[in-house]
């Protein structure tokens, strides 16, 4: 009917009835305009995906589609239920992923494949006559024709090219660099394979069937935390978000639970209402501090002094003066607090040296199996010294014992803590600790003058062994020592009462951190207490805010050692929650084989980063930070005084960290070269090695041999978000327009490295070829010379998971991809399908040599008990023993694709498995063949199909102990044989279950508990870290087998970190008297921190306009009222940050949350919008990595050594960035830069 | 020309100021809305909005009354033409000031405001400032009444309105000679019908007027088309339960 005349009829009532006394009336006017209204939100259908983007919140997503357009998104609320008494999952979600669909029809989306413009006209060009292989490497030997586009990267100039060009110049580009410098020289960068594991093993199962490097991320995005494998040898675990939920104590240090872990802040808040107390302990007033009862806010890189001191007050008042039982009697099941510590002795003075193993003592204690990796404890029950079972000794070779029972070999135990008494010791004894305090910085110096090293006296025993006696005492006892606590020994440096100036005292931190003592006293009381009576339900969640100093090992072990002085790891409540980039790949043993093709050819080439990126963004050209100023005054005699990268040469060539490039010549040569010389690959690499004639790439990372020659970055944003020394990646490894300020160690005149050899000419665009993947045009699209559109995370089949929560569930296609995207995998199919085409011009079946580090978990890992340098004489080269194993493994460059899309031989014939145990997984292969078919001829006539991304899950999820319980249970059978205890019993109840894609295309899946991590999943407790250990009594992966809070090796002993201790942060030298051109006017010089943030995950999210208009639109830094006043700046003014690194624009937001001292820049806010030019560099504003400088730690590097050694992602070199200061000053003039370009500037 | 502007304009204004209404409000009745901007900056409209809406609302009335009452009818009251002007020139000036006053604060936030400015169709600022400028020449006419207040020249615009409702084929003839303000004014006032349909204009004909009688504070809109049928009397609870009610189950 009419609107008008329904309005207008006034002849019939409209009127049905009325009720409550003529208040209200029934009409029954026209309900057409409800229509609507109800379309708005009508829609075809609802599938369930997810965000692939680098953030743990793995939350399932509802995605409407509505006439083959995805509309919007909302929040799936069918997480299985939790058990009574404990809050549900859901909601999980937050407003940046509600905003995601924005991107998939947006302007920002990359629409086709695009080519930087002059590389495709010279392309077309020389492919009128020449082969693809021939095109690429005319291209490559004629500078002028190289560095036409590499010197035009990030310049704009990108014209459009079919599929079938683009991944035809990858292709070529790939097998010309495999041919002509190796297939090491082909590097690959993606992150996280748990948000999307399908599309990071595409990348990688390409570039390991070629040979290619697997570049790790969680270390080089420094959210790995050393402390971690350090103390339990294991990379991260932690427990699931809903476990917060039974802690009694929440200590929230440095992790903003509201803004950075949104989906899983409902646990907190549920917590706070179920009585748990909590402390919230950050410098800046965040969103997290008002969930607190308490805050603290220390002085920013202080947390350390913080830790010190509440450990001072734990031992005291819960070790000391009353010993808690619970607390003894998980320390001396659980921790290293027993073990016996050698004290050596230089210039006669006493250190803590190397603990007492049972090599060390005549007869070895009984022990024939790896004697000197057995740790040795005085046993009250035998009154002697023992051996006690779960070491790492007992881990490899004989089984059966490894294990922490209280036992050693068949013998009851019961160790001993301390030597206190005076029937226990012998003497007492004064052993030296270094003190670090001394060496702050003016702005983070106290006035305190403290000596270097603290003289403290600690009960010894004096033991007979091999080679004389030696003095003795328990690692408690020095621990207690280092704490500086006052045992009735006498003595310097130790403390009574709290208010003494003594280090390790509240008194001495309320100096340093600037929080009140009472304070203090009072936050680590409760904490003990609350721990004492819940039996470890006391529970620190911490992360960035301490995780990316440089000292990050001291703040996390200062924790640690809180949470193991008090029994809360490995009880749920309690334990150490570390979030920040610690993704859970909970299928990673089924997945593995698919990512790096284990299947066709082991072991891949993986590479940590950080150390790739220091040597080839060429940042160690400017290193300032030298090894005397971290160094510990008790370091035993040593060559240390060499530069960072020597270090980092010296654990490449010990075999503790990988390499890559691998060795100056092409692997491919060196093996036909054995062929021909008849040698085994592993014996002529030693020789010529030895002899000189082969040399590693790591000694001389600036020679044109040795460089990054491709590079594919894929769900990545390397440049715009985790390039720590961004411009330092413009200048040396894409050779374009950057902004360093500062000049490197050869103009400087500063010491040059000794190993590392030096080009006065740096290189500059070590990269012939640059292929970034992603859908939306990034910074790092933007400086790429051929960017792929890639299926969004609507638009493609995938796998994801996290360890806040314990689900498995996918990413599907809402629709098909947009435009001319297509998904990871056929993107990565179609390279290899081209590469298969254009190869074998010049590539066959080869033999590639593959350098493999040590690995943690497999029995190479007790390779090096002492530091010995074969380049140097000390020893001689054994490969995989002293130096990386050389391991030969057959390639087939005609076959990349067929192989890529078959699941190969190795399975069947060599198993599967993951950290240190293996199985059998035949059975698996056959139903995979039978659930995706066979091929039927061809070199992979036989083996399962893996042609479509739902067959690669389907794989994953075969293999994989986590969703199918029948690996599970041979899984625990496997670690049975080990520890010699039964565990079957927690997966046996689900050995049928088998989680296929479809299971969780209907609903997310819990999945199965699995010897892979140390946590459960029952229907008792929730997932925590470390359970297994403690209640299976499966020993931690570490040396000792024990928490192990005392580190032995050479080089920690070196730097000073045996024990922890509080170390101020480094100063990196960017505040120079050439930078600074703004002397007498107004700026201001703070600290540069660059948290997570609230507008984006990373940089995802910061160039959707949706998350622009919630904030101001743009980079921004928070600053305080103070500091902005001091440099007159108000609110909104724009701003450039600079040092000697770069320089960068924002606008200043100016809050009272600030600490003065401090900037805040939010990471990862793209530079591609609203950004405009910095005055000191006169290019376009730079990004947060454009003022900072990765720096190695030399401890980070250590390897070969039990827990402390190698594994992807798990041990290496972090690439901190919180140390950094900056110059902030007022813009005097905002220059977009909006000219035309000139002809010779224009990207044609 | 002037037979044009006074003789047929009056239809085709009224004949689109009428269907244009109508099809706007059969074919897209969610832009029938007056698009306040409340919501943006709150209290200077409120002063701007109701000095414009209170004077507005007076001059339409006076215009409505003054022109179209029957002659006869204001004889019949014995009310001099004089008078009668007089009148009009008092409350009609005193209420232009009014809605003038208003309307330039109206203007002055839709232009000066960024957030308003930028929600602003090109409408919006086209009718608010013609009806300024016809409130500006209204007050205007005033001037020229005060030259002869004898009320005739008022008349003849009786004349001519009430010609045009009742098809008089001569109306055009009453304005003739009349100032050239007032031609304006009329031929302005006859554009902004014109206008009508297309701007925000329309609220006025959905003015909540009748909330002043409408009975009820809650009104359920049924889906059914009869009433219920009625209760014999008050349902009392039982032992079984409270007695089923007496109506068919909905469909």
């Amino acid at each position: 009917m009419s609107n008008l005349l329904d309005r207008l009829n006034f002849l019939q009532s409209r009127e049905l009835e009325q009720f409550s006394g003529g208040h209200g009336q029934v009409t029954k006017e026209n309900r057409g305009w409800e229509d609507t209204y109800r379309n708005r939100w009508r829609h075809d259908k609802i599938v369930r995906s997810t965000h692939g983007v680098n953030c743990t919140g793995s939350c399932s997503w509802k995605i409407y589609v509505k006439s083959g357009i995805v509309t919007w998104e909302t929040q799936q609320t069918d997480y299985p239920r939790t058990r009574a008494g404990l809050p549900n999952h859901e909601p999980r979600g937050c407003a940046r992923g509600a905003s995601y669909s924005w991107y998939l029809y947006s302007a920002n989306r990359v629409k086709n494949p695009l080519v930087r413009g002059r590389l495709m006209k010279v392309w077309r060009e020389l492919r009128q006559t020449k082969t693809p292989i021939e095109a690429w490497t005319a291209i490559q030997s004629d500078p002028i024709l190289r560095s036409s586009y590499v010197t035009t990267r990030g310049k704009g100039g990108f014209v459009r090219a079919s599929w079938d060009e683009a991944t035809e110049i990858v292709a070529a580009a790939n097998a010309y660099t495999a041919k002509k410098y190796g297939p090491d020289r082909i590097f690959g960068f993606s992150p996280i394979p748990a948000m999307s594991m399908i599309s990071y093993a595409a990348g990688t199962r390409y570039l390991s069937l070629l040979g290619g490097t697997c570049m790790s991320f969680y270390d080089w995005y420094c959210d790995l935390p050393p402390a971690s494998p350090m103390t339990w040898g294991e990379q991260t675990d932690v427990p699931e978000s809903a476990d917060w939920y039974n802690a009694g104590y929440l200590l929230l240090w440095g992790s903003n639970v509201p803004q950075t872990r949104t989906p899983d802040a409902h646990f907190y808040t549920e917590a706070r209402y179920r009585g748990t107390k909590s402390a919230v302990i950050c410098p800046d007033y965040s969103e997290a501090a008002k969930f607190g009862d308490v805050w603290l806010n220390p002085k920013q890189g202080t947390d350390a002094a913080l830790a010190m001191a509440f450990g001072h007050v734990i031992l005291r008042e819960f070790h000391l003066d009353r010993q808690a039982e619970y607390f003894e009697d998980y320390c001396r099941k659980y921790s290293d607090f027993p073990m016996l510590v050698k004290l050596e002795e230089k210039d006669g003075r006493l250190v803590p040296g190397r603990f007492l193993r049972a090599d060390d003592l005549k007869g070895k204690l009984g022990a024939k199996n790896n004697p000197e990796w057995k740790t040795v404890a005085w046993d009250e029950v035998s009154g002697g010294l023992v051996a006690p079972n779960g070491s790492v000794g007992y881990r490899w070779g004989d089984q059966g014992e490894w294990n922490l029972e209280e036992r050693a070999g068949k013998a009851d135990t019961r160790l001993k803590m301390s030597f206190i008494l005076d029937e226990d010791h012998d003497s007492v004894a004064t052993v030296d600790f270094p003190y670090f305090g001394g060496a702050a910085t003016p702005a983070f110096a106290t006035g305190q003058t403290h000596p270097d090293v603290l003289p403290r006296n600690v009960p010894v025993k004096t033991i007979r062994t091999a080679a004389g006696n030696v003095r003795v005492a328990t690692v408690f006892d020095l621990f207690c020592a280092n704490y500086g606590l006052d045992r009735g020994l006498g003595g310097d440096w130790v403390a009574k009462i709290y208010d003494a100036d003594v280090p390790g005292t509240p008194a001495w931190a309320e100096k340093i951190t600037g929080v009140a003592r009472d304070k203090i006293v009072h936050v680590a009381r409760e904490f003990a207490q609350t721990a004492e009576k819940t039996g470890g339900k006391s529970m620190v969640i911490l992360g960035a805010g301490l995780n990316h100093w440089y000292h990050m090992d001291m703040n996390y072990r200062g924790i640690i050692n809180m949470l193991v002085m008090c029994g809360c790891v490995g009880q749920s409540g309690g334990g150490w929650s570390h979030y920040v980039g610690q993704e859970k790949l909970r299928p990673q043993t089924g997945w593995l084989p698919l990512a790096f093709a284990l299947d066709w050819g082991r072991p891949p080439r993986h590479m940590n980063s950080t150390s790739a990126w220091y040597a080839h963004a060429d940042q160690w050209r400017y290193e300032t930070l030298t090894a005397g100023e971290i160094l510990s005054p008790t370091a035993p005699e040593g060559d240390w005084d060499i530069s960072m990268i020597d270090y980092n040469i010296r654990a490449e060539r010990m075999g503790w960290l990988p390499s890559a490039p691998q060795l100056r010549t092409n692997p491919l040569e060196v093996a036909k070269a054995a062929k021909a010389a008849g040698k085994d690959v592993p014996a002529y690499v030693a020789e010529q090695l030895t002899s000189g004639a082969l040399e590693m790439s790591c000694q001389d990372p600036d020679a044109p041999e040795n460089w990054p020659r491709n590079l594919f970055v894929w769900r990545s944003n390397l440049l715009g978000s985790s390039g720590k020394g961004h411009e330092y990646f413009l200048r040396h490894l894409l050779g374009t327009d950057n902004g360093v300020l500062g000049k490197d160690l050869g103009e400087e005149g500063r010491q040059k490295p000794k190993e590392a050899v030096w080009h006065d000419d740096a290189p500059k665009g070590k990269l012939d070829l640059l292929v970034t993947i992603d859908f939306r045009m990034s910074t790092t699209c933007v400086y790429s010379d051929i960017v792929l559109p890639t299926a969004s995370w609507y638009e493609k089949n995938d796998l994801n998971t996290s360890d806040m929560h314990p689900f498995i569930h996918p990413l599907q296609a809402a629709v098909d991809p947009a435009y001319e995207s297509k998904s990871d995998w056929e993107i990565f199919k179609s390279i290899a399908k081209k590469f298969q085409e254009v190869a074998p011009e010049i590539l066959g079946q080869e033999t590639d040599i593959v350098a493999l580090p040590i690995l943690h978990d497999t029995p190479a890992e007790v390779a090096q008990d002492q530091v010995k340098d074969w380049k140097r004489g000390e020893c001689d080269l054994i490969p995989g023993k002293t130096a990386p194993n050389y391991i030969a493994v057959e390639r087939d460059y005609t076959a990349i694709y067929d192989r890529f899309v078959a699941l190969g031989p190795l399975l069947d014939k060599l198993g599967n498995g993951g950290k240190g145990i293996g199985w059998k997984t035949d059975h698996e292969v056959e139903a995979l063949r039978k659930l995706n078919g066979v091929w039927q001829d061809g070199p992979a006539e036989g083996c399962a199909k893996i042609v479509t991304d739902i067959d690669a899950t389907e794989v994953v999820l075969m293999l994989a102990p986590e969703t199918n319980g029948e690996v599970a249970v041979k899984a625990w059978e496997a670690l049975s044989k080990a520890t010699g205890r039964e565990h079957a019993h927690l997966a046996l109840p689900k050995e049928d279950e088998k989680i296929r894609f479809r299971d969780i295309a209907a609903q997310p899946r819990k999945i199965i508990s699995s010897p892979t991590w140390s946590g459960i999943e029952s229907e008792e407790v929730c997932y925590n870290a470390g359970y297994t250990n403690v209640h299976e009594l499966i020993p931690w992966r570490t040396l000792t087998g024990r928490q192990q809070l005392y580190q032995d090796h050479l080089w920690m002993r070196a730097f000073g970190e045996g024990f922890m201790s509080y170390r101020p942060p480094v100063d990196l030298k960017t505040i120079t008297e050439a930078v600074n051109t703004d002397r007498g006017q107004p700026h201001v010089v703070l600290n540069f921190i660059t948290p997570h943030q609230k507008w984006g995950i990373h940089s995802t999210y910061t160039d959707n306009l949706l998350m622009l208009t919630l904030n101001r639109g743009g980079p921004v830094i928070w600053i305080s009222e103070n500091d902005a006043k001091t440099a007159g700046i108000v609110d909104n003014d724009w701003v450039e940050l600079y040092n000697t690194n770069g320089a960068l624009t924002a606008r200043a937001v100016v809050s009272q949350r600030m600490k003065d001292g401090t900037t805040f820049m939010y990471h990862a806010q793209e530079k591609i919008v609203n950004t405009p030019g910095s005055e000191k560099t006169g290019k376009r504003g730079g990004i947060h990595n454009s003022v900072t400088r990765a720096v190695l730690k030399p401890t980070h590097m250590i390897g070969g050594y039990a827990h402390q050694s190698y594994g992807f992602n798990y041990y290496g070199t972090v690439g901190s960035n919180r140390d950094e200061f900056v110059i902030v000053r007022k813009m005097r003039k905002v220059d977009w830069l909006d000219r035309e370009a000139t002809q010779k500037e224009a990207a044609e | 020309m002037h037979n044009f502007i006074f003789g047929i304009y009056p239809y085709i204004a009224l004949a689109v100021l009428l269907v244009g209404s109508v099809a706007r409000y059969e074919r897209d009745p969610f832009t029938w809305k007056s698009s306040s901007s409340q919501l943006l900056r709150r209290r200077q409209l409120i002063l701007g909005s109701v000095l414009f809406h209170v004077g507005v609302l007076v001059i339409f009335f006076g215009h409505f009354f003054g022109l179209l009452t029957p002659l006869w009818l204001i004889e019949l009251f014995g009310i001099s033409h004089g008078a009668k002007q007089v009148l009009a020139v008092a409350v009609g000036g005193v209420a232009g000031i009014m809605a003038l006053t208003g309307g330039i604060i109206l203007i002055q936030r839709r232009l000066a405001d960024p957030r308003i400015r930028a929600t602003s169709s090109t409408m919006d600022i086209v009718i608010l400032s013609l009806l300024l400028a016809q409130l500006a020449l209204g007050l205007l006419t005033i001037l020229v009444s005060l030259q002869h207040l004898d009320g005739e020249e008022m008349v003849r615009f009786m004349h001519w309105a009430q010609g045009i409702f009742t098809f008089d084929p001569n109306a055009a003839r009453y304005t003739e000679g009349a100032s050239i303000i007032f031609q304006l004014h009329i031929f302005l006032g006859l554009t902004i019908f014109v206008l009508f349909p297309f701007s925000r204009l329309v609220h006025m004909l959905s003015a909540p007027v009748r909330y002043l009688w409408r009975p009820g504070y809650q009104i359920v809109r049924s889906r059914r088309t009869e009433a219920l049928p009625q209760h014999a009397g008050p349902v009392t609870p039982s032992r079984a339960g409270r007695a089923p009610l007496t109506r068919k189950p909905a469909e």
